[in-house]
């Protein structure tokens, strides 16, 4: 999997919620315009490894990481590092959709707002920009100062995705995106994903084995904190190189 | 069979009767000031000085002294106690400090008030020497309902769901901000609601000021915050009690218990609103 398109590189890593071990000794690489996911049974460590990539496990009490995460080769977790401006150069995308009880608007240029953009021109454009490439442009453009809490649930989660996009971000997580969602927004989704990937590099953690293997070009899958396997997504659903992987799949256990 | 459903009809009625006796009672007691207060309000009741030795006239300075020692008791409480609850609950890393922390505001809110007096006199009203005043009354009145502030801005604080702070904190914005921007606003109205009902409470409260702030009798107005000032509470418990005309002053002191109860219940009221009007607007 070596190669120069890696943007993000995980080293060893280990994590632990207080005393308990949730991922072990994970190493794997990502690259850099792809689409990984993360598959596995619930509570295998695949969200975590996925909150670390952008230190949003730095907010729950009695954490500790070991080991490198290395983001364009710097170690995200060193010590000079702001996990702000980390998380500035890689978005999020919740589970639920979690708009601010603001207007569409104000929830997409919350963030450019703080990080300096103020020229209302340039902030109407931006709003556009995101919400074109989140496909929800057509669908919001003429009720742009309304709450966002008036939209549907899948247009709330591709709001979120525009929101996440606005602050111009190198790489996009998904932690199960469309798990609240019915098929006709997940469809939306999985097909922007698609779209997306040209621009961003996104990793997917999802419950959705048909979802993993439609969306992503590689596929890691993780048991009980560890990464069985690593492998590109063809590979990994057709053909996999150990049993557990398979058993998973197939739906023996999980 | 017959005997399960007397048994129910029994049990019915006692609930039924135990809620029928708060309503009466509450009903009793606002008929019974009403009934001996109302005759004497009247537009210059409320707004004149009192005269002939308070057997005549009205009661407006205590009016505005209890006006004043409310307003500037929310002035120094609500900074301080919405400060407080963010540290406390966004802030500090649970832990045994922030349990002793908590301990203290537990045991604040259990402090008889009579204490919170003595205490604002040794402290204000001698040892700073701001004397007998507005300004010592409010500080006192401000540290009473301090926990009450606390308490209400950390359960505000507290219903602002997770999901809001993760998602201002995943954008790359810092914690300050996601508080200042997201937090707080959202809280903000359960933060007042709370706050205001403290502040209802605190307008009645008699010992606090009765060392502090309040004056026996003043017809003069403050001119500064180091003035002392009449308050409605004191003014009832000082025609109540201390007067050389008890009986003449009566109707008066009814009077004044009506303004007062109208004026915590009008406070009430206006939090009940501010309430009810959140959960309308609020779609998380």
């Amino acid at each position: 999997m070596q190669d120069n398109n890696t943007i993000i590189q995980c080293q060893n890593v280990n994590f632990y919620y207080g005393n308990f071990r949730a991922l072990t000794d994970v190493t794997m690489d990502f690259e850099q315009n792809r689409v990984t996911a993360l598959i596995g049974p619930s509570g295998c460590g695949k969200s975590t490894l996925l909150r670390l990539l952008n230190r949003m496990n730095d907010l729950i009490d009695g954490t500790r990481v070991e080991g490198r995460i290395l983001f364009e080769g710097r170690d995200i977790y060193g010590d000079k590092v702001d996990p702000v401006e980390v998380r500035k150069r890689i978005g999020m995308v919740f589970q639920k959709p979690n708009p601010f009880p603001k207007s569409i608007f104000n929830n997409i240029t919350y963030g450019p707002r703080l990080a300096g953009l103020q020229r209302k021109s340039d902030l109407e454009a931006l709003v556009e920009r995101s919400l074109k490439q989140a496909s929800l442009w057509e669908e919001a453009r003429d009720i742009l100062g309304q709450s966002a809490m008036m939209l549907s649930g899948g247009q709330q989660q591709r709001l979120c995705i525009a929101r996440a996009l606005a602050m111009k971000p190198d790489i996009l997580l998904m932690d199960e995106p469309t798990s609240a969602l019915d098929p006709i927004s997940t469809a939306k989704i999985e097909e922007l994903i698609d779209e997306l990937k040209k621009q961003y590099t996104i990793i997917i953690v999802t419950h959705n084995m048909q979802q993993a293997a439609r969306v992503s070009d590689s596929t890691g899958f993780f048991y009980l904190g560890k990464l069985i396997e690593f492998n590109p997504t063809e590979k990994l659903f057709t053909n996999p190189d150990e049993k557990q992987t398979e058993d998973y799949i197939t739906g023996r256990f999980g | 069979m017959k005997w399960r459903y007397l048994k129910q009809n029994v049990f019915f009625l006692m609930v039924r009767l135990s809620a029928l006796s708060i309503a009466v009672a509450i009903g009793a007691f606002l008929f019974y000031i009403f009934y001996h207060g109302a005759g004497v309000i009247s537009w210059s009741f409320l707004t004149e000085p009192p005269r002939d030795a308070m057997t005549k006239g009205g009661i407006m300075p205590a009016i505005l002294g209890t006006f004043y020692l409310t307003l500037g008791a929310l002035m120094i409480a609500l900074p301080l106690g919405i400060t407080s609850a963010v540290y406390l609950s966004e802030y500090a890393k649970q832990g045994p400090a922030v349990r002793i922390i908590r301990i203290g505001v537990n045991c604040l809110a259990g402090v008889p008030s009579i204490v919170f007096g003595l205490f604002g006199l040794g402290l204000f009203v001698v040892f700073l020497q701001f004397g007998s005043s507005i300004a010592s009354g409010a500080l006192t009145l401000g540290f009473l309902i301090l926990p009450t502030i606390i308490g209400a801005s950390e359960e505000a604080l507290k219903a602002v769901p997770r999901t809001f702070r993760e998602a201002s904190l995943a954008l790359g914005v810092s914690k300050w901000q996601t508080i200042f921007r997201i937090v707080l606003p959202s809280a903000l109205p359960g933060i007042l609601t709370g706050s205001i009902l403290g502040i209802g409470r605190a307008a009645g409260e008699t010992a606090p000021i009765m060392f502090t702030a309040a004056a026996f009798f003043t017809p003069l107005l403050p001119k500064s915050i180091f003035d002392q000032v009449m308050a409605l509470p004191y003014h009832v418990y000082v025609l109540a009690t201390a007067g050389t005309h008890i009986e003449e002053t009566r109707p008066i002191q009814y009077g004044t218990i009506v303004v007062l109860v109208a004026l915590v219940l009008g406070i009430d009221l206006v939090a009940i609103i501010i309430r009810s009007w959140i959960r309308k607007k609020k779609r998380w």
